[in-house]
C-alpha cells in the first residue's frame, strides 16, 4: 500500500472505530437505564423514540445547553483539564482493539473517473507488537483525570473521591496485570491480533479451566474496580460523598467524565472478549461478504453480552464498604493472581 | 524524515517539561511536569526501537511511580513553595558541574566523531529480548535486586506501622498521639 492511500485508509479507519465508540458509549447508557428499569420493575426510557432509542440524544443535548459553572474556588487549569484528560485517554486505548479478521474491497469503478484501488486492511486502527501493554499504560494514566478532577475541584468531597480513585485504581491495577500474565504465558504474545488466533477452535482462554478461567475472574473483578462501577464505585458514592470527584463539575465537563467511564467498559468489555472468549472467533460460513461480516457479528455479541453483565453487576451488588475494598485487593485478588502465574509457569514448562 | 521529526518533538516537549518543572511554584504542577517528561522519554524509546522499555516506562513511571506523588501531594495538601535566594551547595556544586557536562558534550560531539552513532530504530528491545537478558544472563542480579526491594518494602512497613505498636514491641513508653502528618498550607 502506497503512503497517500495508507494515510487516507487509516484516517477513515480512526474516524469510524471513534464515531462507533462514542455511539457504543451513547447507547450503553441507554442499555443501562433500560435494564435498570426492568431489573426494578418499572420501563425506564420510552417517551423518546420508540424504546426511549432516542434518548442518548436528547440526553446530550441537554448537556450541551446546560450552563457550565466553574465556581470560583476552584483551580482553574486542572479543573478544566482533568475531564480532557479523562475522556482522551478513554478513547485513546480503542486503537488497538482488533474487531475482527480483515476488510476486503476489491477494486472498483465509480464512473468513469474515480476508481478505488483494493484495499485489505485488518480491522483494527493500530496492530502493535506491544498492543497490551499499550491498553495497560493508558489505564494507568487514566487515574490522573479523576485523582486532578477530585483535588482541582477544592472541596472535600471532591478531594476524598478523588483520592480513593487514586488508591482504588493502583491497588486493582496491580492485580489486573498479573491476572493477564497467564494468558501471555498460553500465547507467548504481546500483540491482541496474536493472542486472539491463538485462541482458534474453541480453545478459548476462559475454558482452559482451572488456570484461564481463574484469571478470568480475577481480570473480570479487577476490572470492575479499574473502571469505579459497583460494587466498586467508592470514589463517587453518593451516600457519603455528595458525588464524589465530579461534585462541582456540570454540563459537558460532566458529560465527558461519563463518557470516559463508558468508554473505559467497553474497552475492558473488549479485552474481555479478545482475552479470554476468542475474539472474533465462532461460525463463520456462507458467502465472502457473510465471512467478512460474522467475525464482526460475533465480537460485537459477545462485547454486548460484558457490557449487560456490567448493567446486571450493578443493580445487583451493594456497595464495598472502603477497608473491605483495599483488603479485598491486597489480601485475596492479588495472592491469587500471582498463585495463578506460578501455577501456569509451572505448567507450561512441564509441558515443553 | 518522519523519525526525526518525531524525535525532535518529543525532545523538545521533554526539555520544556524539566524547565516547566523546576519554574512552577505549586509541587502538583511540578509533578504533573515530570508526568509529561516521562511520557515524551517513552516517545524517545518508541522512537529508537525499544518498544518493551517505552511501554514499561509508561506503566511503571508515568502511570504508578507519579499517581503516588500526586497522591502523596493531594493528600498532604501542599500548598505553594516558597522562593529563596538558592543554597549555597546548589551554586557552589552545581554551576561547575553544569559547565564540566557541557564541555564534556560539546568535546565529545566535535572532536569524537569516530564513537558510532546509534541510528534510530536500531535498538532492540523487543520482550523476547529483554526477557533474555533478565531471566537467562543476569538472572543473578535480577534476584538480588528483587530482594533489595523486598528488603526496602518491608523497612517502609516498619516505618509507616503505627508509632504506639512499635512502642509496645520494644516494651517502652507509647507516645501519646501520632505526630502532626497533615500540612496547614492554604489551598492553592
Amino acid at each position: 500500500m502506497s503512503i497517500p492511500a495508507f494515510l487516507i485508509v487509516s484516517i477513515i479507519k480512526s474516524a469510524v472505530v471513534i464515531g462507533l465508540l462514542l455511539l457504543a458509549v451513547a447507547y450503553s447508557v441507554w442499555l443501562e437505564r433500560k435494564v435498570a428499569g426492568h431489573i426494578q420493575n418499572r420501563w425506564g426510557p420510552t417517551r423518546v423514540g420508540p424504546f426511549g432509542l432516542l434518548q442518548p440524544i436528547a440526553d446530550g443535548a441537554k448537556n450541551f445547553f446546560k450552563e457550565d459553572l466553574i465556581q470560583p474556588h476552584v483551580y482553574k487549569p486542572l479543573f478544566i483539564a482533568a475531564p480532557v484528560i479523562a475522556l482522551t485517554l478513554a478513547i485513546t486505548s480503542i486503537s488497538v482493539v482488533p474487531f475482527g479478521n480483515s476488510l476486503y474491497i476489491p477494486e472498483t469503478h465509480i464512473g468513469h473517473w474515480l476508481t478505488i484501488p483494493e484495499i485489505d486492511t485488518p480491522l483494527q486502527i493500530t496492530d502493535l507488537n506491544i498492543g497490551l501493554l499499550i491498553i495497560l499504560g493508558i489505564t494507568s494514566m487514566g487515574v490522573y483525570g479523576i485523582a486532578l478532577a477530585g483535588w482541582a475541584s477544592n472541596n472535600k468531597y471532591s478531594l476524598l473521591g478523588g483520592l480513593r480513585a487514586g488508591a482504588q485504581m493502583i491497588s486493582y491495577e496491580v492485580s489486573l496485570g498479573l491476572s493477564l500474565i497467564p494468558v501471555l504465558i498460553k500465547s507467548e504474545s504481546f500483540s491482541l491480533r496474536a493472542i486472539v488466533e491463538s485462541q482458534r477452535h474453541l480453545h478459548w482462554n476462559v475454558f482452559y479451566v482451572p488456570l484461564g478461567t481463574v484469571a478470568f475472574f480475577t481480570y473480570l473483578i479487577s476490572a470492575y474496580a479499574e473502571t469505579n462501577r459497583t460494587p466498586f464505585d467508592l470514589p463517587e458514592a453518593e451516600s457519603e460523598l455528595v458525588a464524589g470527584y465530579h461534585t462541582e463539575y456540570s454540563s459537558m465537563k460532566f458529560a465527558m467524565f461519563f463518557m470516559a467511564e463508558y468508554a473505559n467498559m467497553v474497552t475492558v468489555a473488549c479485552l474481555a472478549t479478545l482475552l479470554f472468549f476468542g475474539g472474533w472467533m465462532g461460525p463463520v460460513f456462507g458467502p465472502r461478504i457473510l465471512q467478512m461480516v460474522l467475525p464482526i457479528i460475533w465480537f460485537c455479541l459477545k462485547v454486548f453480552f460484558f457490557m449487560f453483565l456490567y448493567v446486571w453487576v450493578r443493580w445487583t451488588l451493594p456497595r464495598f464498604r472502603y477497608d473491605q475494598l483495599m483488603a479485598f485487593s491486597w489480601k485475596f485478588l492479588l495472592p491469587v493472581a500471582v498463585a495463578n502465574i506460578v501455577v501456569t509457569s509451572l505448567i507450561e514448562a512441564l509441558r515443553s | 524524515m518522519l523519525h526525526l521529526i518525531l524525535f525532535l518533538f518529543f525532545g523538545v516537549i521533554c526539555a520544556a517539561g524539566a524547565i516547566n518543572l523546576l519554574a512552577q511554584s505549586h509541587p502538583i504542577n511540578s509533578a504533573l511536569s515530570l508526568i509529561v517528561v516521562m511520557a515524551s522519554l517513552a516517545g524517545e524509546y518508541l522512537l529508537l526501537g525499544a518498544e518493551f522499555v517505552a511501554a514499561v516506562q509508561v506503566i511503571v513511571y508515568a502511570g504508578a511511580i507519579m499517581v503516588l506523588f500526586v497522591f502523596v501531594i493531594m493528600l498532604l495538601n501542599a500548598g505553594t513553595e516558597e522562593h529563596t535566594r538558592g543554597s549555597r551547595v546548589a551554586i557552589l556544586l552545581g554551576v561547575p558541574g553544569v559547565l564540566i557536562g557541557a564541555v564534556l558534550v560539546a568535546w565529545t560531539l566535535l572532536y569524537r566523531s569516530d564513537i558510532s552513532s546509534v541510528k534510530i530504530g536500531s535498538m532492540y528491545g523487543g520482550p523476547y529480548l529483554i526477557a533474555q537478558l533478565l531471566f537467562r544472563h543476569f538472572l543473578l542480579p535480577f534476584e538480588i535486586t528483587s530482594v533489595l526491594i523486598l528488603v526496602a518494602i518491608m523497612g517502609a512497613v516498619v516505618l509507616a506501622s503505627r508509632p504506639d505498636a512499635v512502642a509496645k514491641r520494644h516494651h517502652a513508653e507509647a507516645p501519646k498521639a501520632m505526630p502532626e502528618l497533615v500540612g496547614t498550607g492554604k489551598e492553592h
